[in-house]
This record gives C-alpha cells, sequence and structure tokens, in this order.
C-alpha cells in the first residue's frame, strides 16, 4: 500500500551493508569479549602473585617448568601473527581462494600450537594437587589452552563456510574479526609464558 | 548524511511486510526460538520475580523461626540451607537478572529507536541458561543437596574439608550459569547502546538509563569474571583437589574472600544503579520537566562505576588486614558517597522545581528515598572500622544491606513496574491497589528491617537458627516477623492486581505518562518490529524535544530485518545489519553447556566430553543459512583494508 507522507527524512538507503573494522558489531561484541577473558587471566594473574607471598619459596618445592617447550611454542605463536594478518588483509577483497590459504596457515599453527603445549603441560614439574604453586600454574595454562583451543574450531569452522559460497558479506569481516581473536590469544600467550616460565625463575 | 526536504517516499514502509519480516514463531516450539527483546526481556522480568517469591518464601520461614526463643520449627542444618539459597536466590537470580537483565533487555532498544536488540540469539541464550542455573540451585535444594555455607560461600567452610557431599559444588555451578548469562547481556546491552541509538542521539543527549545500562555492562564485564574465576577455584578445590584454599598446602582462604568481593561489592552497584536509574528516568516524567544536572548524575554514574571496584576491602575488616588498607578502604568507601549524594539532590531539584504528579509510580520512587536514604547513612556508619568491627556479622549488618538493596533495588523495581507494566501489556494497573501494595509494603518494611538494627546493636548475630530467650530478643525479632506479613499481602496485593489489570486494565494507549523517551512512540505493546517509523531525535527526550517536522529514517529495508547502525560518539548512520532471525540452536546450546557444567560437578571430564555437543550446537548456530548474505559491496572500509 502507497502510503502519501509528507515529511524531510534520512535517506540511508545508500549506506553499506557490511562493515569491516570497527564500524562492525560483531567487532565491538568481539572487543567486549576479549575484556571479559582479559580480566580473567587478570584475576588469575594477580591470584598467581597473591600464592606468591604465601610461601617462602617459588616454586615450593618443585623445579621451575622446562623452559624448551615454552620458548618453542612462544615462538611458534608470534609466527603464527603472518597468517592471521593475512587472512585479515584478503578478507574485505572476498578471495575465498586466499582467504581458503589464510585461515588453513593459520589452523595448521593452531594445531602445532596445541601439540606443544601438551609437551609443555608434560614438562611443568608440577602436579595441579601438589599445593597451590602447582593450581596456579595448570589454571593459567588451563585457561589459555581452552582459548586455543576454542580458537582453533573456530578457525576451522570459518575455514569450511570459505569452501561454500557464503563466504560473503558479514562473513568476511568475521574472517578478519577471528583474526583480532588470535592476536588475543597470542597475546596473553606471551604474558602467560613470563609468568610460567620467568618469574618461576626469579621471584 | 543529508537530511531532504519534505518529499513523498517512492516506497512508502508497509507495516504489514515489516510484521512478516519481523514476526516471531508462535506455538510451542515457537516460545524456544523467539528472539526478539520484547519477549526475552519480559522471560527475564517473569522468571526473575518468580525466583524472587520463592526466596521471600523462605525469608518467611526464616522469620518464622526466629519469632519467638527456643523455636525448634526448623532445624539447624535446613536452616542454613534456606538463609543461603535465600541470599543467593535474591542476589544471583533476582535481583541482577531483574534489574539488569530484565529491565534492560526489554527497554533499551526501545529507547534506543532499533528494532531488535544487538545479538538477538546470545540474548535468547542468556536467558536459558539463567533459568537452568536457578533451577539447579532450587533442585538441590528439595534434594537435600542445598549450599548451606552462606550466600558468599567463604572458604574454609565451603571447602571439601567442612562441606563434603554436592552443596558448595551446586552453588558454585548455579554462579557459572548465571555470570555467563549476566555476561552475555551486557554484550548485548552495550552494543546496542554504543551501536544503534538513534540518528541524532548523541552521548550529550543519551537518556541516563541508557548511560547507567552502558556502564553497568562494563561493570558486569569486570566484575562477573572474579566471581567465576573464584567459584571455579572452589569447584577444582572440591573436585579436582586444587589446593588453592588450604593453607597447609601454600593456599590461602583470604584469596577466596578477595576475590569474591572484588565482585561482590560492584555487585552491590549493579543492583543500585538500575535503580537510580529508574528513578532518574521517571523523575522528570513525573516532575514534567527535564531533568536538572543531566552531566552531573551521568558523571555520577560513571564515577561510581569506576569507585565500586575500590572499596571491596570494606567486606573483610574483622579479618586482621593491615591498618593502612583499613584506612585506605575506609575512605574509598567514604568517597563513593558522594556521587550517589550529587544524584539525591539531583533529583531533588528536579522535583522541587517541576510540577509534581503524584501517581502511583512516585510513591514508589519516594519510597526509594526514604529507605535508600537509612541504607545509605547505616553504611556510612559501618565504613568506619571500629563500628564495623562491633556490629561484625550481627543483625545491624542485615538491616543495613536490607535497607540498601530493597531501597536500591525492589521499591526503583516496583516503580519501574507500575511505569512499564502498561507498556508491556497494554493496560494499567489499578491505582488503588497499588497503594495498597505500597503502604502494607513500606511499613511492614521498616518493621522487618529497622528493628534489625536494634537486634544488631543488642549483640544478635546472624545466620543462627534459634536464641535463648534470656537473651532478650524475642519481642523485635516477633515485631520483625510481624513485620514479614504485612510485606506479603503487599506482595499478593500486587500479583492479584497484576492479573487483574491484565485481563481487564484500562487501555494504556501508546503514551500514558506522556513521557519524552522513545518507547513511548510506539504502541503499548510494541509490535515484533519496534516502530513503523525509526525515528531521528533532537533532544534528551525526544518527544518532548522534538521538531513537528523532526525528519523520519528512510532506507531502511523492511523485506530483510535490517537495523541501522549508528557510530558511539555522535550516533551518525554508517551502516546497514542485517540481525539474525528466531532460532532453536541458542536453546540447544544452553542444554548442551548445561549438561556439560553440571555433569563437571560429578566429573571433571564432564567439561572435555561436555565440549563436543557443545561445539556441535555452536556450529549448528552459527552455520549460515537461508538467503546469502549482503554482498560486501559497497562495504564501510576499516583500518583492516588499509
Amino acid at each position: 500500500m502507497e502510503q502519501v507522507r509528507e515529511r524531510p527524512v534520512l535517506d540511508v538507503s545508500g549506506l553499506p551493508s557490511v562493515a569491516f573494522g570497527k564500524s562492525n558489531t560483531t567487532w565491538l561484541a568481539n572487543v567486549l569479549y576479549m575484556m571479559i577473558e582479559g580480566t580473567m587471566f587478570a584475576l588469575l594473574f594477580a591470584s598467581y602473585f597473591y600464592l606468591r607471598t604465601r610461601t617462602d619459596s617459588w616454586p615450593p618445592v618443585q623445579d621451575p617448568p622446562l623452559l624448551t617447550y615454552g620458548v618453542i611454542n612462544g615462538i611458534v605463536f608470534l609466527l603464527s601473527l603472518i597468517p592471521a594478518r593475512y587472512a585479515q588483509k584478503v578478507a574485505p577483497t572476498g578471495d575465498r581462494g586466499r582467504i581458503r590459504l589464510a585461515l588453513t596457515g593459520l589452523a595448521l599453527f593452531a594445531i602445532v600450537n596445541m601439540v606443544l603445549r601438551g609437551f609443555e603441560l608434560a614438562n611443568l614439574n608440577c602436579r595441579w594437587y601438589d599445593n597451590a604453586y602447582g593450581s596456579i600454574m595448570w589454571s593459567l595454562i588451563g585457561l589459555h589452552t581452552g582459548h586455543l583451543i576454542t580458537e582453533f574450531i573456530e578457525t576451522v569452522s570459518i575455514l569450511g563456510i570459505a569452501f561454500t559460497p557464503k563466504m560473503e558479506g558479514t562473513r568476511l569481516a568475521d574472517v578478519a574479526i577471528n583474526s583480532d581473536y588470535w592476536y588475543f590469544v597470542v597475546g596473553s600467550a606471551v604474558l602467560m609464558d613470563f609468568i610460567i616460565y620467568g618469574t618461576t625463575r626469579f621471584l | 548524511m543529508a537530511i531532504s526536504e519534505p518529499i513523498v517516499l517512492p516506497h512508502a514502509t508497509d507495516e504489514v511486510r515489516l510484521a512478516r519480516t519481523w514476526a516471531q514463531p508462535r506455538g510451542f516450539w515457537g516460545w524456544f526460538m523467539n528472539v526478539h527483546h520484547t519477549a526475552i526481556g519480559v522471560r527475564f522480568m517473569v522468571t526473575s520475580f518468580i525466583f524472587f517469591l520463592l526466596g521471600g518464601v523462605l525469608a518467611a520461614m526464616i522469620r518464622l523461626q526466629l519469632s519467638r526463643p527456643e523455636n525448634h520449627a526448623i532445624g539447624p542444618d535446613l536452616y542454613n540451607q534456606i538463609f543461603t539459597i535465600h541470599g543467593s536466590t535474591m542476589i544471583f537470580l533476582f535481583a541482577v537478572p531483574m534489574m539488569f537483565q530484565g529491565f534492560g533487555v526489554y527497554v533499551v532498544p526501545l529507547i534506543c529507536g532499533t528494532r531488535n536488540i544487538a545479538f538477538p540469539r546470545l540474548n535468547a541464550f542468556s536467558y536459558y541458561i539463567y533459568v537452568v542455573g536457578g533451577l539447579l540451585l532450587w533442585v538441590g535444594l528439595f534434594l537435600k543437596t542445598g549450599a548451606d555455607a552462606g550466600w558468599f560461600a567463604y572458604t574454609p567452610l565451603s571447602g571439601p574439608q567442612f562441606t563434603p557431599g554436592k552443596r558448595s559444588d551446586f552453588w558454585a555451578q548455579m554462579i557459572t550459569f548465571t555470570e555467563v548469562s549476566a555476561l552475555g547481556v551486557a554484550i548485548c546491552l552495550a552494543t546496542t547502546i554504543l551501536r544503534q541509538r538513534a540518528p541524532g542521539m548523541t552521548l550529550n543527549r543519551m537518556p541516563i538509563i541508557l548511560w547507567e545500562k552502558l556502564v553497568l555492562s562494563f561493570m558486569v564485564i569486570f566484575a562477573m569474571p572474579a566471581v567465576m574465576v573464584v567459584s571455579s577455584m572452589l569447584l577444582m578445590d572440591r573436585t579436582i583437589n586444587t589446593q588453592f584454599f588450604n593453607p597447609a598446602n601454600g593456599g590461602d582462604v583470604l584469596l577466596y574472600q578477595h576475590l569474591f568481593w572484588f565482585f561482590g561489592h560492584p555487585e552491590v552497584y549493579i543492583i543500585f544503579l538500575p535503580g537510580a536509574a529508574i528513578v532518574s528516568t521517571l523523575v522528570p516524567v513525573f516532575a514534567r520537566r527535564h531533568i536538572f544536572g543531566h552531566l552531573a548524575i551521568v558523571t555520577s554514574v560513571v564515577a561510581t562505576g569506576f569507585l565500586g571496584f575500590g572499596v571491596w576491602v570494606h567486606h573483610m575488616f574483622a579479618t586482621g588486614i593491615p591498618q593502612m588498607s583499613a584506612s585506605f578502604f575506609t575512605a574509598a568507601t567514604l568517597m563513593i558517597v558522594l556521587p550517589t549524594a550529587v544524584q539525591f539532590y539531583c533529583w531533588i531539584a528536579t522535583i522541587w522545581n517541576g510540577r509534581l504528579q503524584m501517581k502511583l509510580p512516585m510513591l514508589w520512587v519516594f519510597g526509594f528515598f526514604f529507605v535508600f536514604l537509612i541504607g545509605g547513612l547505616s553504611g556510612v556508619m559501618l565504613a568506619s572500622v571500629p563500628v564495623d568491627w562491633q556490629v561484625h556479622d550481627t543483625f545491624f549488618v542485615v538491616a543495613h544491606f536490607h535497607y540498601v538493596l530493597i531501597g536500591g533495588a525492589l521499591f526503583p523495581m516496583f516503580a519501574g513496574l507500575y511505569y512499564w507494566v502498561p507498556k508491556i501489556t497494554g493496560r494499567m494497573m489499578n491505582d488503588l491497589l497499588g497503594k495498597v501494595h505500597f503502604w502494607l509494603f513500606f511499613i511492614g518494611f521498616n518493621m522487618t528491617f529497622f528493628t534489625m538494627h536494634f537486634l544488631g546493636l543488642r549483640g544478635m548475630p546472624r545466620r543462627v537458627y534459634t536464641y535463648p530467650p534470656e537473651m532478650h530478643w524475642g519481642g523485635l525479632n516477633m515485631l520483625a516477623s510481624v513485620g514479614a506479613l504485612f510485606m506479603a499481602a503487599g506482595l499478593i496485593v500486587f500479583i492479584v492486581n497484576f492479573f487483574q489489570s491484565k485481563a481487564r486494565g484500562t487501555l494504556a494507549g501508546p503514551n500514558p505518562w506522556a513521557a519524552g523517551s522513545l518507547e513511548w512512540a510506539t504502541s503499548s505493546p510494541p509490535p515484533d518490529y519496534n516502530f513503523t517509523e525509526l525515528f531521528t531525535v533532537n533532544g534528551r527526550e525526544p518527544l518532548w524535544d522534538n521538531a513537528p517536522n523532526q525528519p523520519i529514517v528512510s532506507g531502511v529495508r523492511d523485506d530483510i530485518p535490517e537495523v541501522l547502525i549508528t557510530n558511539s560518539l555522535d550516533s551518525e548512520p554508517q551502516h546497514k545489519d542485517e540481525m539474525p532471525g528466531a532460532s532453536i540452536w541458542p536453546f540447544l546450546t544452553s542444554i548442551t553447556v548445561s549438561i556439560a557444567f553440571i555433569w563437571s560437578i560429578f566429573s571433571p571430564w564432564g567439561i572435555a566430553y561436555g565440549a563436543i555437543p557443545v561445539v556441535i550446537t555452536l556450529i549448528g548456530w552459527l552455520w549460515p543459512r537461508g538467503h546469502s548474505p549482503a554482498p560486501r559491496q559497497p562495504a564501510l572500509e576499516g583500518r583492516w583494508s588499509k
């Protein structure tokens, strides 16, 4: 039914239906989500240093975690920024081939990270039930491993969509936002490595 | 974005098409697929009100038990469960879900002038997960596994040594459910407020209730993780033998208190600020003028948001903390009085200089002024360490926080309900019954809780299931219990009033209070698309301030559920976004997540194995279906492509 209306209008018909970058609402939600998770890491870090004040030596009785796998995994995490950034660059172009390449690279890095994380866990030199030191160490690395696995599943899911014609419009923005989340996973890994492998040696 | 001269629109908005595009499914399964914010908001309100009534029944049992000395109607074990579940229900299952999620989810998108909340499926998921958390706590009570270590479940009492069995585990996992819910809604509300406000609703013109919901969302984002962390630590101490709170193995019980109150005190403001926002919304409507000191109130809300995180140790004055810490947190606690006082003065000034219409919602606002002020004053007393030591864990503290929480949340809640129920149901509530409700509740409340100040000063500790007659606490306790009867009678009147009004009340029309915010610019109740026309805004009270020929928005598609996205500061239109439609997947995901959480109470492998169906349902939720998304060109290019 055609209505006749005589009012000034703010015509938004020409506005785009997709936004990349900080205009995107999912980008904002992702930032808020990272704030939540970042607060969790911060509280665990604070708990770690609080528990440090409850004993004379640190680690209380154990040896510090073996450095080798932590350092190697840290380097792999940093190298994984390359496919993550590449995915973010190619997402707005809509080139599905290059998006698939970037996401495959990112997923492969995540697999290597997870395998190395297994070796890290095996060489922490403590168990979660030994004492509060062991509990906080396992909680920190456990929280981060949860993020790593989540991010891997998310990347593989988006990669699956990239093999279909549905990889269009707002899905392209999702590819780029996924990389933001990966940066968070890498950033929190670096901080956590400093605490787990660094502070256990000089605190 | 240019505003055109008056024109004849080539394609007039078609209400029928809008209704078809935004229609939510009906029927039994349709109920589980509905993702519209008005439906989910009402569900949050109704469910949390039911939990409020259940918590009230427990409160009545407490008052019955304490009404006379040497009463053995309820044994100590059941009494412990009753006061624990009462407190946990009122805080986690009623106050936050009603004041933050319920009111927020219902009114925020309407006040923003948009057609649905951001991430409506996450919003729906947040509701279901909250319901499961509430049921978990209450099913535990009926299975004689009710949590019994107090609503804050301090270690070592709640730990594996002193509370064997599953009681504390049920409590700890209930926390996870309710906090996931609040965090999900915080993301939805913050995004809606920052990105979906009507064009022209700049930050400077943003109504105070939106400011408050925004600040609150960030408070939830920074506070709730603390209680999730600490309840998870407690659960792990109990299920997989971690040693966080075991001093014999390097743990520390005070770590629990620090983490809990880092959440717990902001939580008080998460409960109070929505009440204050309701007052800031109602006072100008019934004083018939713009609010006095808009900027001062907004500044106060933001300041409260920050200061709320700096006072948690005042809950721990009796734990032997260093004197310097005690002095610092005393000062911080006294400081937080200031922004609240500023808001009080602004409300008084608005009423003073306005033309007050003493309608039913305002009666509750005045009740709030009186009750919350007393709670605030006893709070100033408790901020002083010597006073705190003297009355710590006595009924004085119980009186104080009931004045703060019931004054700060329940009175504004009823003000808000009498104000917005006509929008929700389309019918006015009965004025006389509303007044009877108020006076019964107001008198009963003060009989019950003012009395407790004296009980506390006479040394009656909280959480004792009975007391000997020679303590001479019997008379005051009886008075408090009679007051509870008055409150219960008031609540019954409210419930009768609600159902009677819903069936036969006077039709409300779009704007029965002649209010100025955008939720009153649509029909009561609103349709699934909220607004036929999308508004632009010219002032803080759009319906009062807009020009007669205020432009409307044109060009938002009505054949797909599209909303206009504006920028955070100036509310300039930026792009358009297609909203996800109705879906069963949020409900299914809530079921799989619930299974994983509850399984983890009984076996640590529950999280590992339970994660598999969670991943499957999440992929089902997010996998694109239906028509292809809108193509990327023209796209708003952000930093990624530069």
